[in-house]
């Protein structure tokens, strides 16, 4: 059986894998890592968005083995050690930016990553297109769109540019 | 899925042997639409060989040609400077294409090797008259594409780059599947080396097409007004779910009509 030495959340690890297992089933099953969810198990929804190398995807759309020797975050990576919450997680705490739960994470991993890759600011409008690869069920999507408008500022560490806005 | 050997050769010389050695073998670029494909159970290889270790992402522009490398992700092309100052209707496009996470991982060799009647960049690599570069030649944009999911590639044949002619004027307009992103239908116009080119993405039962009309009017000149009255024969057009036959001839004049404005 081949195996993938990978580092997840900060820790080296190396596991025991097939050629066809998932990215997101290395991170559920063979981890423990539940926070990262399945929802259509067919690359829409966005249920399953973690960072590799910084950058969003999609774990149920990935092999094992195609993360060997790259750096994985999951959304039980986001806070610190001592429990407190990312900004993103805080935002969404703080403008009820979920109902069921169930999106969240990804949409959390998601969300990040639009962050960081828009020093320059974010419009309400580039925010709801770069949730195009997340679904949410039950918020409408108002709320989340607040919370990682407010996050920008807390993340860059600087008021948002007014011509982002 | 049905379980298979995982390889990741470091060249596209060691890539093609494996391919070589072996005819249930299949080769992985960005996964986007063949892991998928796996988890359905529409295909068993026997062997995915990866090809990211191969060498093969990259943007170059030099001497008027933008050239991208078979691995470079749509991010990357959507992203670069290069490419937005070039042919910013090439970035716009791949910038459309699914969602972010999707362009994180998807490539243009994957795309074009797929050839989804509905994929985005079959209409560009068309429309600027592009090289699609393999391990074996060179094969030209009008002679690469052969219908739904069929292109030139031979067995054990790998895109390895795509060389795009930068052009004087281009752009690409697509009404987008409201769930899949994929484009109902795309138009892609250009003025460029190759002439006045219009081609059609999502629309054709045998995947993308040059609007031959549209082309001759537009030639003449380059206004939305040229080809205001040319009206898109629905036979041959796809009809599903999503949209008619009718609805998407429609749809190629509207998206038309945009490019050639924002064309200018």
């Amino acid at each position: 059986m081949p195996q993938v030495a990978l580092t997840v959340n900060g820790k080296k690890v190396t596991v025991d894998v097939e050629g066809r297992t998932l990215l997101v089933e290395l991170l559920r099953e063979k981890l423990g890592l539940t926070g990262t969810h399945v929802g259509c198990d067919t690359s829409q929804c966005g249920a399953c968005v973690v960072h590799l190398d910084g950058t969003s995807v999609k774990s149920c759309t990935m092999l094992a083995l195609q993360a060997a020797g790259r750096s994985v975050i999951t959304i039980e990576g986001l806070a610190k050690p001592d429990g407190t919450l990312h900004p993103m997680q805080e935002m969404f705490r703080e403008h009820h930016a979920l109902q069921c739960g169930f999106c969240t994470p990804g949409m959390v991993m998601s969300a990040i990553d639009l962050v960081q890759s828009h020093p320059e600011g974010l419009s309400e409008q580039q925010i709801r297109h770069g949730l195009e690869g997340n679904l949410c069920r039950c918020t409408g999507y108002h709320n989340i769109v607040k919370a990682i408008a407010a996050a920008w500022p807390l993340m860059h560490g600087k008021a948002m540019p007014a011509a982002a806005e | 899925m049905y379980d298979f050997t995982y390889q990741k050769p470091a060249s596209v010389a060691d890539a093609v042997k494996l391919l070589g050695a072996d005819p249930e073998a299949k080769a992985l670029a960005g996964g986007m639409t063949l892991i998928p494909v796996l988890k359905q159970r529409l295909n068993k290889p026997s062997a995915l060989v990866d090809l990211a270790g191969a060498g093969l992402a990259g943007i170059s522009v030099a001497g008027g040609t933008v050239r991208i490398g078979a691995m470079t992700t749509h991010a990357t092309v959507a992203n670069s400077a290069d490419v937005k100052k070039a042919i910013p209707a090439l970035a716009k496009l791949a910038g459309g294409i699914g969602d972010k996470e999707v362009r994180h991982r998807g490539t243009i060799g994957g795309s074009l090797a797929n050839d989804d009647p509905t994929a985005d960049y079959p209409a560009a690599v068309l429309a600027l008259g592009a090289t699609v570069e393999t391990n074996k030649r060179t094969i030209n944009a009008d002679d690469f594409f052969q219908g739904m999911f069929t292109t030139a590639l031979e067995s054990g044949e790998l895109i390895t780059a795509i060389s795009f002619p930068v052009p004087e004027k281009a752009a690409y307009m697509k009404f987008p599947n409201p769930a899949s992103r994929y484009a109902l239908v795309g138009v892609f116009v250009a003025k460029g080396p190759a002439g006045v080119r219009v081609t059609v993405t999502g629309a054709g039962q045998n995947g993308v097409f040059r609007h031959r009309a549209m082309e001759a009017a537009l030639q003449k000149s380059f206004s939305q007004a040229a080809i205001a009255d040319i009206a898109t024969p629905a036979d041959g057009l796809n009809s599903d779910i999503h949209a008619g036959a009718e609805y998407r001839a429609h749809l190629v004049g509207v998206m038309a009509r945009r490019a050639v404005a924002a064309a200018g």
